[in-house]
Formats: C-alpha cells, structure tokens, sequence
C-alpha cells in the first residue's frame, strides 16, 4: 500500500491554487489534510498527476464567525474548526457533531472543506451544511460561485465541483433564534462512519431533518409537524424514499428502523 | 509556490529535537521516511489508511498519522515519536513509568503511537474523564491489552497533571 | 530442595506481579520487531500480485511489461514454483495441491498469483500492476452447505469432492441414550470467520545460500511441525531452512501461522532474485488473504433428563477450511476432540466431523482455536436447556459439572482432564461478580419493558497440545500405517556465563506475553537470584537453539510447557552448583541453599559463596570440579508430559496436556431503538494452576476478551455471494476500540495441574472460548424465548438485533421497490428521458465513435468485432479513479426496441462485469430509455469501498445514459443545441476522448 508517483506543488494563494487547477483539471488533487485522499493514495484508488498542498496557504486558512454565517476557509482543519465552534457556545449542531468525526488524531489534520468536497455520503459535515441550508463557495480560474449545500450534493462522492475548481470555504448559517438542534448517529465503533446519523433543526417555521448514510447523499427534509401520526407518516416515506442499501453492517431495514425510531425520538426531544 | 518532480528530493525535519535531513520523493509516507530514511522505528505502521493509529506522531505538537502525512509536506517542522519521549537517557518518563506500572502494554506494537497521542491530549486536556480517555484512545487499535490497563495509566499521569495550560 | 521432581513453592518470584522486564525497550521506541533490524545491502523488496477472483482458471501470465519497469529485478510466477518447488503437505490424504502461490487456477479473492521484486517496495508495487493476467472466471462457492451440495463446483478437480474429510466417531452408547432421554434438546449454530489481525502485519526477509540452503528472518510463530512442512515443499533438508525470530513480535494469537506459506514464496523470489527479498504485509492483504478462524455449522443434540441432567451429546460439524487445507488444518476440529463433552461428565457421545472446501482464504490458527467453535454450539445448548427445560442455567451446570473429586478425569472421547473444581469456580464467579444484583437489575429492568439478559458460559480451557490430536482425523489403519505421533517436546536451555550470570534460553517465540519477565522469576526463584540478573533470550535460530516439532507461540504452552522446562533445566544446573558448593563448603549437597545471591550450607548460613563467584569458577577451572561433576555449566531440560500418547484404536485422543476451566457471566442490556449492546457486567473467573505472574495472567484474560467481544459483536470477514470479499480495511473489518470494551471483573482459583512442572496451565484462550458464547446467551436471555435461537449469530450487530425484533415493515404503495439482484450481482436501475428518435439512440449505440464518447471514462477503444469492442476506460467518481480494460458488446435482442450492454473489465482494482437491457420507447417528444443492469465486481475495489460501490456504479451508469441522451438529442436537434451541450459536458467533437 503504497501511492503511486506524482509532482507535488505547494501553493502559497488560492489564485495558485486555481490557476493549478485549470492547468492540470482532473490530472491533479487538492491536498489538505490529506485524512481520505492520503488513504486512497496508499490503495491506489487515486493516482493523481500532481498533487497541490494548500494546506500552507494563508488565505485558505480563515475561520470566520459572523453573525449569519461560520465562514470555514479550505484550509481550516477541522480540530481549529472544533476549538472555535466549542469557545462561541453557540453553534449546537456543529458542537454534537464534531466529536463523531473520526478521532482527535484525524481532526488534527484533516479539513473541513475537505470533508465537504469528498462528499462521503455517512459522513456527518456534509449533513450538517445540508441541514442547516448551508453553502459552498466554490472558485476557477474564471470565475467564483456559491452553491447551496442542497444543490452541492449529487451522489456518492459525487458533488457540483467542477474539476478545475476549488472549494474554497463553506458557510455554515449560524443558528436561528428559537430554534433547537440535535444530531445523533450511530455507528458501529465510536469514530466510525455513521450507519445512519440525523441532524435535526426545529423552530417556529418547522422541521428539519437532515439523514446521512442512508441515501447517496446527506439528505434533508422537512417535516410537517413535530408529533402525531403525521410525522410518524412523514418519517415512514422518508425512510423509504431514501433508498436504503444493505452492506455488511447494517441492512437496508435497519437503516429505515433508525431512521423511523431515532427521527421521531430525535424531533421529539428538540420540541419538547 | 514550490514544485517537486516526482524524483528524490532533501526534507529537513527537526526530529526530537535534532536537526535531521534525508532523501525522498513525494510520495514517500512520513511513516517511511521516518523509520527507513531516519531510522526511527519505533514509528510502527499497522494499517496505512489512518485507522490503527500505530503510526501516530506529533508535528508541530498535533498528533496525527504519520502514515497519512506525506514526507514533503513535514519539512521544516517538527516531529516528535516515542524516541522522544524520555527526559534522558534510562529514565522514563512519567507516563512511560505509568504504562510499565499498569502494565498497559503486552506486544507493545501499538504502544508508540498511543504515548504520541498522549503527548498532545495530555497537553489540551487538563483532567480528562475517563470517557474522555477512552474517547482519545478510540483513535488506536489494540489487540492485546482490552484497554483498561492504557486507561489507568493515562488517567493516573492526568490526576496529577498541574501543570497543564487549561489547569 | 535440589531435586528437580519437586517443585519448589512457594517461592518468591513465580506468583508476583513484577514489572515487565520488556516494557522499557518498548515504550522508548527501540524494540527490535522484524521489520526494524535492517537488512543486507542490496536487498530487494517484494510485492505480491493477487487474484481478483474468487474462483478462476489462470490462462496466461504476461510479465514483460512489468520487467521493463526500471528497478525490477524478477517476477516469480507459478512455473517457477513448479519446477522448483512442491505443493505442501496437508493433513488428510487427498490430491489437492496447494503450492505456495496459485500455479494453474485462483481459488480466493487475493490468493497469491507471482511475485514481483524490485529495488524499493513503492517500485513494485509500480510494477506488479503491470503483469496482465488472463483469467477464465469459473462459478465461486462461498457458503459450506451449498459447497457440500452434489452439483456444487468443485474447488480441487482431483478430490472429485468439496468434502475432503469425513469422519465418524463413537464412544459409549450414544444412540441407545438418546432414544431413551425424556427430553432431546437441539441446537444449530453458524460461527463465522473472523481473526485476531495483531497489528504488526507478517514480515519476512529470505534469502538463497551457495549451498542451495535458505535463510529466514520472520515473524512466524513457529518452528513447530510447520518448518518440517516448508522444508519439504523447498525440497530441502529441514537443516537448510534456517528460520529466525527476532526478540520482539507485534502481536500473534496463532495468527502469525499463515506467514509461512509466504516464507517459501519468497524463498524462491530469492532464489530467482539471487539477492535478499524482503516483504512486508500490508493491511490489506493481511485482512484479504493471510488467514481466517475456520466457519463452522454445527447441529448438537443432547439427551437429557428431566433435572437436566445430560447423558449424551450427538455432534455434527462442518468446517469451512477455505480454499486449501492448510496445515495444520483440520486441526480447529481435532485440537477440541477429547473435551467435546466440555466441563461435563457425560459418558456418551457421538461425532460427525465434516471438512469441506469453499472460494475463501485459507483457515489456521486464530487465539481459541476450535475452542470458540465448539463452545458457541455447547454452551447454546445449555442455555437451551435451561429455557426447554424451564431450569435455572446454573442448576444444569451444577448437575452436569465433573465432580471436584473426579480429577483426574478422562473424558468419553479420551482428554485426561487434570484438575480443577468447577462448581466452587461458579460460585466464585456469583460472588465476585454480585450475581444477586444482577438478577435484581434484570427483573426491574424487565418490569420496565427493557431487553435486559444474563447469560453463563463454562469452558474447559486446553493447553499445551498433543502433536498427535492431529493424526485422529485418520481411521487407525491409517495410523499404523503412518507412524505414532503423539507427545509436546519442549526444550530450554540455562547457562551460566564466564562471570557467573545466569542465561535462559527458549523457542517459545513471544509476542507480548512477557515471556522474559515470567522466565527471569521462575529461574530467579531456582538461583536465588532476582529476576533482574537473569538474562532471557527469546531470540529463535532453528540452527543454533534446542528445539523440536512442538517449540512455539500456540496452544497456551508457555506456562505449562515453556516454563515447566526452564524451570527443569534450571533446577539440573542448580543441582550441579550444589555439588560443586557443597565440596567447598564440605558439606552434602542436598544442604545447600540458594537465597539472596549467596549460596551456604543450610546449617551454617554465615560461611556463604557469592552466586557470581561460585556460578564462574567451574569455567575457570574445570580441572578441579568434584568427582563425578562433569564440565560446562549449561543445562538443556527436554521435557514431554507422558499423559499425552496417541490416539488408541478407539479413537480415544488427550488431545492436551492440561486443562484449565473459566466460569463467566455476561449481564448486558440491549437499545431496542438502536438494537446496540451495552455491556452491564462482565465476570470471568479462571482456573489456571499456579499463575506465574498475576498481572500477565490478567493481561491475557482481558486481551483475549476484548478480542471475543470483537468477534462476539462486530467482527466478521465479510464474503459477498459470489466471493468477493468486504473487508479489507480496518474501517470495515471492525476491531473495538477502547469505547467498546468494559472492564471485566476477573477472579482467580488455582488449582495446580499435576501434570506440569510448575503446576501452570495456559490462560490466554480461554475467553476466546467463553466469552462468545456467554455474550450471545446474554443477548438471547434478553431478547426472551420467542426469538428463534438459531438467529443468533455472530456477530450479533445491531443490524441483527433490530431484525429480530423489529415490528414488520411495509413498503408504501407509492414508493417503487428496489431492483432486485440475484445475490451474486447486485441490481441498478433507471430511465432517461431523450429528445431523439429511438432510431436515432439505436444507430449512435452502433457507432464505435458515438460509443466510445458515450463511455464515462473511454480513452481508446476499437472494433474486435461486429458490435464487440475492447476499450481503455479510466472512470472518476470522486477523488477515485479506476482504470482497465474492458471487452463490450452489444446485443440486439428486439430491434429498435430492445438490447443488451454487456461489458467486462479488469485492472489492477480488480474485475467487474456488468450485464444490462436497455429496453427504448417511443415518446412524443423523443424516446423513454429504461436501464436494468446487473453488475458484479471483484477484488480490491470491494475490499476497500464495498460500502459506497453500488451507488458509485449507479452513479457511473447514470452517467453513461445521459450522455447517451446528450448525443443522440445533440444529433436529433441540429446547431441551436451544439454549444450548450460541448459545454455541458466537455466534448469537443463526437467521438473525442474524453475524461470525467
């Protein structure tokens, strides 16, 4: 398990970064922390041309906490990520979900973005940012846009980004007033991808439910109520419209039992 | 901007404290280059996707798998690996004693990577509970002790850990 | 105190947890494993090409791009092994070859097919995807039943069978017991493959001597039988095959066993090499391909009693060995054959031992060996009769157990068990574990609706094996015919050097036991020394130490065995001190005494000799040693335990030299939303004889039941239904980390075994046995009786749970079922809308040009023939990318109506094939395509990421159907469209290469 060979760039802007981009296109790979890619490298899933390390560009290192948006730069890691979201008090989603992020050791190195831009569909940053009606900002050589988490997902690994663009931060809507947020997963070892994690938002103007490792992608929903029969209804269509597979973990069946269970114990609790 | 070929290049580290350079190419895995270019074995490598944390190190102070961490992208900073640890030569240090008393260890492969770890928990985490350590531990795969003996060692070390920054 | 037939207890050291002598070297980073003591300048390093199919014939190996690659040196591939080596030798007589690597067909998913060597390991790996293998891909057999099956393919041709052992064995009345019970109880158990995967992976580095010798430095766990056997397949004499060990192993729980079929390999990569080779295992080709415990299907049926008391077992085992018998299999059936009737004194007993051959990696040793297999059956069942019977567990334990009084106790199928007390090990168990609070917490916690259980396991723990259990697989004609083979040669060596230091040496071959710390105290104890000035030398080196057929890290034989020896060897040498001492001190050498590094007479313990003064002067002067002392202060004890004799003609085996007993009592409650396990308690009692050094003997305990718990709750190697293999990281074959494992409550008893020189017996499998068992009656407890209880099995994850009790479910009308696969492939779905003629789709899927555009990923691709094409495809999902070959058709199966897709590729991924109907109707506005494929893939891209491979196909699937309606709606709606669509998807011209 080693990778195969390559050139490897370290930029030092993100305009490096992009003009890399558009040279080498899909011939080359953002290295950031490196937690996923460094692994597909080693099984040679990946054997990219070149490989471009922004993890030393200073502009891509922000983290920004403003009043609509955490604002998280491509090269912010998700440890820096944590420490900022536990010192505000005041993101509670992003606070329960963080430490079902891999381990201590992995957030260490590996970023925020990167998870985003990986786009693993049980992993639980992307049902956060989807959840919470996020966005990602994405830039080209050419040009920047912004992407809202809804429309960013697309598949398994599978996301809007084209190939010679970066992801160059990602805006998680700070919290609504009156509103309450929970996030519970369960996996079959601490740290592990989820078999099924579920981000919930509840407040004035409804439910939100966010599933991950269901469907191909963090899948949001909204709910008509917070109780009765309808939302016991409502969870047993999303549990099947999600498509559940059965792997060597779980089945499909337990994943929707979850799904059903958890939503519904889930939802309850933020409204009570 | 710096540009490797994927040729042999110059990384210079500073490993446990000494200036140290070796060859490598890109690709080389800081694991690699630190046991095979630099000699320190007792980076140990178990699983070469991040997993069993064998491999752990600390760059910069952070603990992290050096199995997922290119060589290249270490240059210029500083690593530290269990060879590192104690204070002088023949004397343990603290949490290395706690390990033999607890008898924390059995084959002792894993062990290298879990004191990295300590390194850099111990300095953030004052006093740790024990779901705490065993949450910090959850990061290493151990096939011989069950854990408790780790868990013991550490948590006795962090209860008289004074002089921890957030004490 | 100077004869060696008595042990001398208590003594000082043997029975103290002392700090482990090796713990300083590893904890400063400077042990000395396999991989970290350097190598010859100019060694090579290797790596192994493996086949993606689970079951295939190899038809051609083209190695000559691979040896074009600079810094490759050679390619060891099956002609060579064949013209220089022989298949192994297997247990039972039956003609299957197994050679070190595969030669004519693959018979798993990463079954060795060559070895490439080359100047650094990231180069061969460079290189080994380079060699194109031809495989004709033949049925796969996964599941034992169905390999038993008449019509079933057949892995070896040769054996005509899958079936390549099948024995009966009788002792007492068995039949007659049952026709005559008032109750039958029977169970039917699965127990799946899983390993103890030590996290230092095997390692060997070979190399070929000017005498045609071989020389190995590994981290076998061995000599054992096992040197004999690589021996004979290098057709050398064992004397040539010199194997080393180094002083420090990563781990092994018999797992480093399957290293050696990889040891001859390289062997002969050397040899063609002509240079050193070293290979170092990597993860994934440790959890693919190195070894596995053996599957078993069990069905158990007692007679019993209306107190529960049984009076015969009737067996019938299946084992799934994998591909090859390899050696020492089958001995996960017969290492267990003397205690089937485990902790109970039941006189009858009946056995059907079945060994059958499935497209899996081969089975060996895994910590338990068998024991794990036979109890998950037995101990069921006893917690079935408790429930059938409506008694409390214990009670039919306490009916059943071997009286206190009845050691030593020789069982129906022949084991002598030695000693123990296994109603006062229960009741120590029940007291220290608070076994009243826990049913207390059980009958609230059921009040409350909550799936609270309690579950018991007894186990009789064997060590130190008999060679010659082995050889009861044979009928006893065939014994005779054979030869004895019975006994547990053990051997150690103590010394003293030229200033008086004492020296042990043993092939036991650690990997974390604390060898060296227990061996310092028991020759400390015998010296009169502390355990600091004993030097230990685990080092192997079968051309310099004493060793023979049974020396190794197995069966539990350090305590017993190793141990039992030094402490033999140490006393012979004490034995000559003492008369050495005794000239000088003029007195008889039975007075002499050995304490506080003096030695003095008994009566006058003033006029005392420095040990290190009287140990050196026989080196110095040898001419003036007491008459009848011979020179040289080294003493080499061989000891075998005489109980172990072969098999009589009944079959009756004593398949170990001793046996130990472990009580455990599981409580545990179950999330009914979640289906997880939470641990309550967890109580292990263990009876070991004389426990050497407490904290090593916790520190096994403890391991071995976090790794049971692992194999009881989420450890599994995964086998998709047409063989190939889904776990091959560590993020999916699931190990426990520190959240999952409690703390378990440990008790000792010791009850010296007779048998053993120090009264030892082994410790470390026992809760590789028990805690399975006793964690599944837990969860069966508390799930209650109408769970069905042959639905328990392991691992029991939650997934399992929540089927077991999760209300049924129903499909609502409105939403469409998934596609269904057949089991050996999976099934993909979809439809397009296209804004193009259905005549216009058909003639774009007939044009190579429009094709190959069509094709995510289609770099190159050329007519082979009408409608068949070979294509260079490189497929993106993600950061991955896949490249490989592929041979696709097309098939007209309704003109302009319907048709099939059908492609197969292979890389160094590994191979997929997709069989697809693409069924086309007309719309008004264009035509409706909808998509049905049926995919199977294989090899490395499933070990790896069988949790995201489905979607990731359907993803590559969509993509190609809609650029299919891209290009055939470009074509249909003329210029307006043209610049739209290039940007859309990047297309130059039709037909362009293209990569996305």
């Amino acid at each position: 398990m080693k990778p195969a060979a390559f050139d490897y760039i370290r930029a030092d802007s993100a305009e490096e970064v992009v003009q890399l981009l558009a040279e080498y296109g899909d011939d080359a790979r953002i290295l950031a922390g490196g937690q996923s890619l460094i692994a597909a490298l080693n099984m040679r899933l990946a054997q990219p041309r070149v490989l471009i390390d922004i993890s030393c560009v200073a502009d891509l290192s922000r983290i920004r906490v403003g009043n609509k948006n955490l604002t998280v730069g491509a090269a912010v890691t998700q440890a820096v990520a944590e420490k900022v979201v536990q010192d505000s008090n005041n993101i509670p989603l992003l606070a329960q979900a963080f430490p079902h992020l891999g381990h201590f050791q992995t957030r260490n190195r590996g970023t925020v973005c990167g998870s985003i831009a990986h786009a693993d569909p049980s992993a639980e940053l992307p049902l956060c940012l989807v959840t919470l009606g996020g966005a990602v900002n994405l830039r080209s050589w050419r040009r920047r846009r912004r992407v809202a988490a809804s429309e960013f997902f697309r598949g398994v690994l599978t996301t809007a980004r084209e190939t010679n663009e970066l992801v160059e931060s990602v805006e998680f809507p700070m919290p609504k007033k009156q509103a309450r947020y929970g996030f519970v997963e369960v996996s079959m070892r601490h740290g592990d991808f989820a078999l099924v994690a579920l981000a919930g938002a509840v407040s004035d103007q409804g439910v939100r439910l966010g599933v991950g490792g269901v469907a191909d992608r963090p899948w949001v929903e909204t709910l008509p109520t917070t109780s009765g029969d309808d939302l016991d209804a409502a969870l047993e269509d999303l549990a099947w419209k999600l498509d559940a597979r059965s792997d060597q973990h779980a089945s499909a069946r337990y994943r929707r039992h979850l799904v059903r269970n958890l939503g519904r114990k889930l939802i309850t609790e933020l409204s009570s | 901007m710096k540009r490797l070929r994927h040729t042999r290049h110059t990384v210079a580290i500073r490993l446990n404290g000494i200036d140290r350079t070796g060859e490598c190419e890109p690709r080389t895995l800081l694991s690699d280059f630190l046991r095979y270019e630099l000699g320190a074995t007792g980076v140990h490598v178990g699983c070469e996707h991040g997993v069993c944390g064998a491999c752990t190190v600390t760059v910069d102070g952070l603990a992290q798998r050096s199995c997922l961490t290119l060589a290249v992208v270490a240059d210029g900073r500083e690593v530290r690996t269990a060879e590192g640890l104690a204070p002088e030569p023949g004397v343990l240090s603290e949490l290395q004693a706690a390990f033999r008393r607890h008898h924390a260890l059995q084959c002792g492969f894993c062990t290298p990577g879990i004191l990295m770890s300590c390194a850099d928990f111990l300095a953030r985490v004052a006093r740790p509970s024990e779901p705490d350590v065993r949450q910090m531990l959850s990061g290493h795969l151990c096939r011989c002790t069950g854990y408790s003996n780790i868990v013991s060692a550490i948590l006795e070390v962090a209860s008289g850990n004074e002089d921890s920054p957030d004490a | 105190m100077n004869d060696p037939s008595t042990p001398v207890r208590p003594t000082a050291w043997v029975g103290q947890s002392i700090e482990r002598r090796e713990d300083v070297a590893l904890l400063t980073g400077t042990g000395r494993y396999a991989d970290d003591l350097g190598t010859r300048p100019g060694t090579l390093h290797a790596a192994f090409l493996r086949s993606p199919h689970a079951h295939a014939r190899i038809k051609s190996i083209d190695v000559s791009r691979a040896l074009a690659h600079e810094g490759v040196r050679c390619v060891l591939a099956g002609a060579d092994v064949r013209s220089w080596a022989r298949p192994f030798v297997v247990g039972v007589k039956q003609p299957m070859e197994h050679w070190c690597i595969a030669v004519d067909k693959a018979r798993y998913v990463g079954e060795p097919v060559a070895v490439l060597v080359a100047q650094d390991r990231y180069i061969a790996e460079d290189a080994i995807d380079l060699i194109h293998v031809e495989y004709e891909p033949i049925d796969a057999i996964v599941d034992s039943e169905t390999a038993i099956a008449p019509d079933a393919p057949v892995l070896h041709e040769a054996v005509g069978s899958n079936v390549v052992s099948n024995r009966q064995f009788v002792y007492g009345e068995p039949d007659a017991a049952l026709d005559a019970a008032p109750h039958r109880v029977k169970i039917k158990i699965r127990y799946p493959r899983n390993s103890c995967t030590p996290i230092e992976t095997y390692v060997v580095v070979a190399e070929h001597g000017s005498e045609g010798d071989y020389d190995v430095l590994s981290n076998f766990m061995g000599p054992f039988s096992l040197q004999a056997v690589m021996a004979l397949a290098l057709q050398v004499p064992a004397a040539k095959l010199r194997l080393r060990t180094p002083r420090d192993g990563g781990g092994s729980f018999g797992v480093k066993q399957g290293v050696f079929p990889y040891i001859v390999a390289l062997c002969l990569a050397a040899r063609k090499a002509q240079a050193p080779v070293k290979w170092v295992e990597d993860r994934l080709e440790h959890l693919v391909a190195s070894t596995s415990s053996t599957g078993r299907i069990s069905e158990l049926e007692a007679a019993v009693d209306s107190n529960g008391r049984i009076s015969a077992l009737a067996y019938d085992q299946l084992d799934d060995c994998g591909a090859y018998l390899r050696a020492p299999e089958p001995a996960t059936l017969y290492r267990m054959h003397g205690c089937l009737t485990g902790a109970y004194d039941i006189p009858n007993l009946k056995v059907r031992n079945r060994v059958v051959l499935t497209n899996k990696t081969p089975a060996g040793l895994v910590r338990g060996f068998g024991g794990p297999q036979v109890y998950f059956a037995l101990e069921r069942l006893v917690q079935r009769i408790a429930v059938e019977l409506q008694l409390d567990p214990l009670e039919v334990y306490k009916r059943n157990f071997i009286g206190a009084g009845d050691f030593p106790f020789r069982t129906a199928a022949g084991a002598l068990i030695d000693s123990g007390d296994y109603h006062a090990t229960l009741q120590l168990a029940g007291q220290r574990g608070d076994l009243a609070e826990l049913v207390e917490k059980r009958d609230a916690a059921r009040a409350e609706g909550r799936l609270y259980g309690i579950g018991y396991a007894a186990i009789v723990e064997p060590s130190i094996s008999n060679m010659g259990y082995i050889t009861t697989v044979m009928t006893k004609e065939a014994r005779a015919k054979a030869g004895p083979k019975n006994g547990a040669i053990t051997s150690a060596t103590v010394s003293i050097d030229l200033l008086g230091a004492v020296t042990v040496s043993v092939a036991s071959v650690p990997h974390g036991q604390g060898h060296i710390t227990a061996l310092s105290q028991v020759a400390a104890d015998v010296f009169g020394l502390n355990p600091i000035d004993i030097i230990v030398d685990v080092e192997l080196d079968t051309r310099k130490d004493a060793w023979s057929v049974a020396e190794g890290n197995y069966s539990s034989r350090f305590a017993g065995a190793v141990a039992g020896t030094v402490h033999l060897a140490a006393c012979r040498l004490r034995d000559k001190l003492a008369r050495i001492a005794a000239a000088q001190l003029r007195c008889d050498h039975a007075d002499i005494v050995f304490a506080d590094h003096k030695v003095f007479a008994r009566t006058a313990p003033a006029e005392a000799l420095s040990f290190p003064r009287l140990a050196s002067g026989p080196h110095w002067a040898p001419g003036v040693l007491p008459d009848g002392v011979s020179p040289g202060l080294q003493e080499t004890a061989i000891w075998t335990p005489e109980q172990l004799v072969p098999p009589d003609e009944n079959d009756r085996i004593n398949t170990s030299g001793t046996y130990g007993f472990a009580f455990d009592i599981c409580a545990l409650e179950i999330e009914r939303d979640s289906g997880k396990v939470r641990i309550d308690r967890y109580v292990t009692a263990h009876d070991a004889g004389t426990l050497l050094n407490p904290a090593l003997a916790d520190g096994q305990i403890r391991g071995g039941f976090a790794q049971a718990l692992g194999a009881a709750l989420m450890e599994e190697f995964a086998y998709r239904p047409d063989g190939s293999f889904a776990s091959g990281t560590f993020a999916d074959y699931l190990v426990p980390t520190a959240v999952e494992i409690p703390e378990p409550v440990i008790a000792h008893m010791q009850t010296p075994s007779p048998f053993t020189p120090l009264g030892a017996k082994g410790i470390g499998e026992g809760n590789s046995m028990s805690t399975p068992v006793c964690i599944a009656n837990a969860i069966a407890d508390a799930l209650g009786p109408a769970v069905d209880p042959q639905a328990i099995e392991l691992p029991m994850t939650p997934s399992r749970i929540i089927e077991l009790i999760a209300p049924a479910e129903q499909r609502p009308q409105h939403i469409a079922p998934p596609p269904q696969g057949d089991g050996k492939h999976f099934a993909t779905s979809g439809s397009v809308n296209i804004a193009a003629p259905v005549e216009e789709i058909f003639r774009v899927l007939h044009d190579p040009e429009q094709l190959a555009s069509l094709i995510p990923g289609c770099r190159k691709l050329h007519v082979a023939s009408d409608n068949r094409y070979i294509a260079d495809i490189a497929l993106s999902v993600g950061l991955v990318n896949v490249s490989f070959h592929a041979d696709i058709s097309v098939v007209d199966e309704e003109p302009m109506r319907r048709m099939r897709l059908f492609g197969k590729g292979s890389g160094a991924l590994g191979a997929a094939e997709g069989d697809g109907r693409i069924t086309l109707t007309e719309l008004p506005d264009g035509t409706r395509l909808d998509y049905e494929y049926k995919v199977s893939l294989s090899g490395k891209i499933v070990a790896v990421g069988a949790r995201m491979i489905e979607s990731a196909t359907g993803v590559v699937l969509k993509q190609l159907f809609s650029r299919l309606g891209r290009v055939a709606g470009h074509k249909a709606s003329g210029a307006a469209r043209w610049q739209g669509l290039l940007r859309l998807i990047g297309l130059g011209k039709p037909g362009s290469q293209e990569r996305r």
